[in-house]
């Protein structure tokens, strides 16, 4: 009974959304042969996918590639259920990591170390700091592209105008503004705590800063007891102390970061500060009214902390994103699968759209494009954290397996609700090392 | 399951046995084989992508021992308890109303119904829009009451989704008790009146006992229903702040989709309907014996 109901809902999702390409693969009989894509659906990134996409389907009207859109935490279950069941897409799109780590066990994606070998232009365009995300024991299963996208503090001048301060050069500046902040009745920093890794994002820095990027690598590399690390205790205990001063904005483990209500809270001058990644900028310019060309958003690196080890030209982040090819795949969808890598997916148009979103494109050389950008500054501040840093570390819910980046994230938001103490989150971060 | 298995047997209560061929059909593809699945999968270990291993209890320890299941089944518990005791009044007391004759009882029955028709993540979207703190109901109309960190303090998030959980099935179990107060005979109320009974003393004395039954469906509709909220308290608030309202399903959810733990996930399914079977026979316990039964004269 199950099978001809299957076959009537196959039929369904064939026939329904091919129209863009439909007469285009006409051609091939039964339209099947074409590649698979799904991508994120927040603007102004999704526009770039999917005009990127069109223009190679136009190009290459005999093997399309047909997208479907999904938002962010929807896409992060879809893709991974889609994985197990065998009904991947042909393009596997990512953050590279652990995620992909746990594809690559599964014998889910293609390895694609020789078909880079065999293209050395394709790879040598791209930034060599963004493969690392991408190469899983020495070989490489995915093909970074899209932007980098550091994690960079955002302030409102307007707000250090009011209280008539300067944007803070360590932590201890930090832990000064805040009372200054909240007693001229605006929230020293705005945060979408119900989304979990916007509260990493404050760890991976004070981390970083406190004991450099070897904190945390001793934590992927699966040493025992890693949290328990005094930097690591000291830089969770750092972390409460900003909590308990009130440097978060009121009701900040309800708001989410889906819907940009963090961003919201910086432009609106609600929050002074923000904690957030490189993508938000575009944002803020397409919903914050005049805040960002009105020159009124600052940014900078995370500063310093007093006696911290950590390089202050570090950076944490995404050094990229990361599209792979399922192993499940037809040979004919691989094939236009690689002829998409090979051309259209980072070509020189597709570079001049990313920076066109205000996004600094993983391809080398890219700061060419922007001179003629408005937002110059700001792509040429991101281009050189992501050049200069000596670390770019990739997000830790990235870069660790799902099922440690689930007991990461639980914890982070229990901290920050200050329900657990540092030594109890490093005791129940220990106990999942190596899962 | 009782009444599916009966008529299975080739034509012995009639010819009409095959009736009920498609509901057993459906019942066994889509409730008993994913069930048999899940208690499969329960004594595996499957991150979802690879293979499926064998791990004998493994799974079983791993949740049992987790101080996270036995604050997921108090957080649970809380939910199935306030919600039950804040619809339950409201439901039969709207129920009662519904059912009379009064003038526009019948435009205000549409406007009760209204939440009904709405999908639990737009309720929840609406709401999480209107409560927030600093961009909600409370901060745009400058009411200090209304501005409070709703869905970020524990213990009010657990208020706040008790509430919308009722906002959102009072309407339907209204309905409900409209229905079964539509039942009662009017001859019963007419002796009573002419006893000198007042309209108080009626509902406690008539209405009541004779909503017995619709009280007992209705509870166990909201006890049993209430162990299986997901959507609205996931897009509500994820089950924080921190797990304050992480209540069994959402649990489930999280280990088998976000952490990748499908044996684990597949173990807090089973306490589930293990759960709901124990909760529903209860009630049918409480109830006194065979729910067919009726009070009404003459049947």
């Amino acid at each position: 009974m199950g099978l001809p109901l299957g076959a009537a809902l196959a039929a369904c999702g064939t026939s329904g959304p091919t129209r863009p390409g439909a007469e285009a693969s006409s051609s091939s009989g039964a339209g099947a042969a074409g590649a698979t894509y799904w991508y994120l659906s927040v603007q102004p990134q999704e526009g770039v996918r999917t005009r990127t996409m069109e223009r190679f389907n136009k190009a290459n009207p005999t093997g399309t590639i047909k997208g479907t859109t999904f938002a962010n935490d929807a896409f992060k279950t879809k893709i991974k259920t889609a994985i197990g069941a065998g009904q991947a897409p042909t393009l596997i799109w990512g953050w590279g990591g652990g995620g992909l780590r746990s594809y690559v066990q599964a014998g889910q994606v293609e390895d694609l170390t020789s078909w880079f070998d065999e293209n050395a232009a394709v790879k040598d365009r791209l930034f060599d700091s963004s493969f690392g995300a991408a190469t899983i024991d020495g070989k490489i299963y995915a093909i970074p592209c899209e932007t980098m996208q550091p994690i960079v503090l955002y302030y409102d001048k307007r707000a250090f105008e009011k209280i008539n301060a300067k944007p803070p050069e360590s932590w201890g500046d930090i832990m000064a503004l805040v009372p200054k902040f909240n007693a001229a009745g605006i929230a020293p920093f705005s945060l979408g705590g119900q989304s979990r890794w916007t509260n990493m994002m404050w760890l991976e820095f004070l981390f970083d800063r406190i004991g450099g990027p070897e904190v945390f690598q001793a934590v992927f590399d699966e040493k025992k007891d890693a949290w328990n690390n005094p930097i690591a205790i000291d830089a969770l205990t750092k972390m409460q102390e900003l909590i308990k001063a009130d440097g978060f904005i009121k009701g900040f483990s309800s708001i989410t970061a889906d819907s940009n209500a963090d961003q919201a809270l910086l432009y609106t001058g609600k929050a002074a500060m923000m904690l957030h990644g490189g993508w938000c900028y575009g944002s803020m310019k397409a919903d914050g009214g005049d805040f960002v060309s009105g020159g009124h958003l600052g940014y900078m690196n995370f500063p310093p902390v007093e006696g911290g080890k950590g390089d202050p030209t570090n950076t944490v982040g995404n050094p990229g994103q990361y599209m792979s090819i399922s192993s499940k795949a037809t040979p004919e969808a691989k094939e236009i699968a690689k002829k998409f890598f090979a051309t259209e997916l980072m070509s020189d148009t597709a570079v001049k759209e990313w920076v066109g979103t205000g996004a600094v494109p993983v391809v080398k050389g890219s700061d060419k494009e922007f001179a003629a950008s408005e937002d110059a500054d700001f792509l040429n501040f991101v281009y050189g954290i992501a050049v200069n840093a000596k670390a770019f570390a990739q997000s830790w819910d990235q870069a660790l397996s799902p099922t440690a980046a689930e007991v990461l994230l639980d914890n982070i938001a229990k901290l920050f609700q200050l329900s657990i103490t540092p030594q109890e989150f490093a005791t129940n971060m220990n106990a999942v090392i190596g899962k | 399951m009782t009444s599916a298995t009966a008529p299975g047997k080739k034509g012995r209560g009639g010819s009409l046995g095959w009736l009920a061929l498609p509901a057993l059909a459906f019942f066994v593809a889509f409730a008993v084989v994913p069930l048999v699945g899940v208690l499969l999968l329960s004594f595996t270990t499957w991150d979802g992508l690879g293979e499926i291993e064998l791990s004998g209890l493994d799974s079983w320890t791993a949740v049992l021992s987790n101080p996270g299941l036995m604050h997921s089944l108090w957080v649970t518990f809380l939910v199935m308890v306030l919600s039950w005791a804040f619809q339950t009044p409201l439901s039969i007391l709207l129920g009662v109303f519904l059912a009379g004759r009064q003038r526009y009882r019948a435009v205000l029955a549409v406007v009760y119904f209204i939440p009904l028709l709405l999908s639990s993540a737009a309720i929840a979207i609406t709401y999480k829009a209107l409560l927030d703190p600093n961009f909600g109901l409370g901060a745009g109309l400058k009411i200090p009451l209304l501005v409070q960190d709703w869905l970020g303090e524990p213990s009010l998030a657990v208020g706040v989704v008790v509430f919308v959980v009722s906002w959102q099935f009072i309407p339907f179990h209204s309905l409900l008790y409209q229905g079964g107060v539509r039942q009662i005979p009017r001859s019963i109320y007419e002796a009573a009146e002419l006893d000198g009974a007042g309209r108080v003393r009626m509902f406690w004395s008539i209405t009541m006992p004779q909503l017995k039954y619709t009280i007992i469906t209705s509870s166990t509709l909201m006890v049993v229903g209430s162990l299986t909220f997901f959507d609205l308290i996931y897009v509500m608030t994820a089950g924080g702040p921190g797990d304050a309202t992480r209540v069994l399903a959402l649990d489930m959810y999280k280990r088998g989709f976000q952490a990748n733990l499908m044996g684990p996930a597949s173990v807090i399914a089973v306490i589930l309907v293990l759960v709901g079977l124990f909760l529903a026979l209860l009630l049918r316990r409480i109830g006194g014996g065979n729910n067919s039964d009726s009070q009404l004269e003459g049947a």
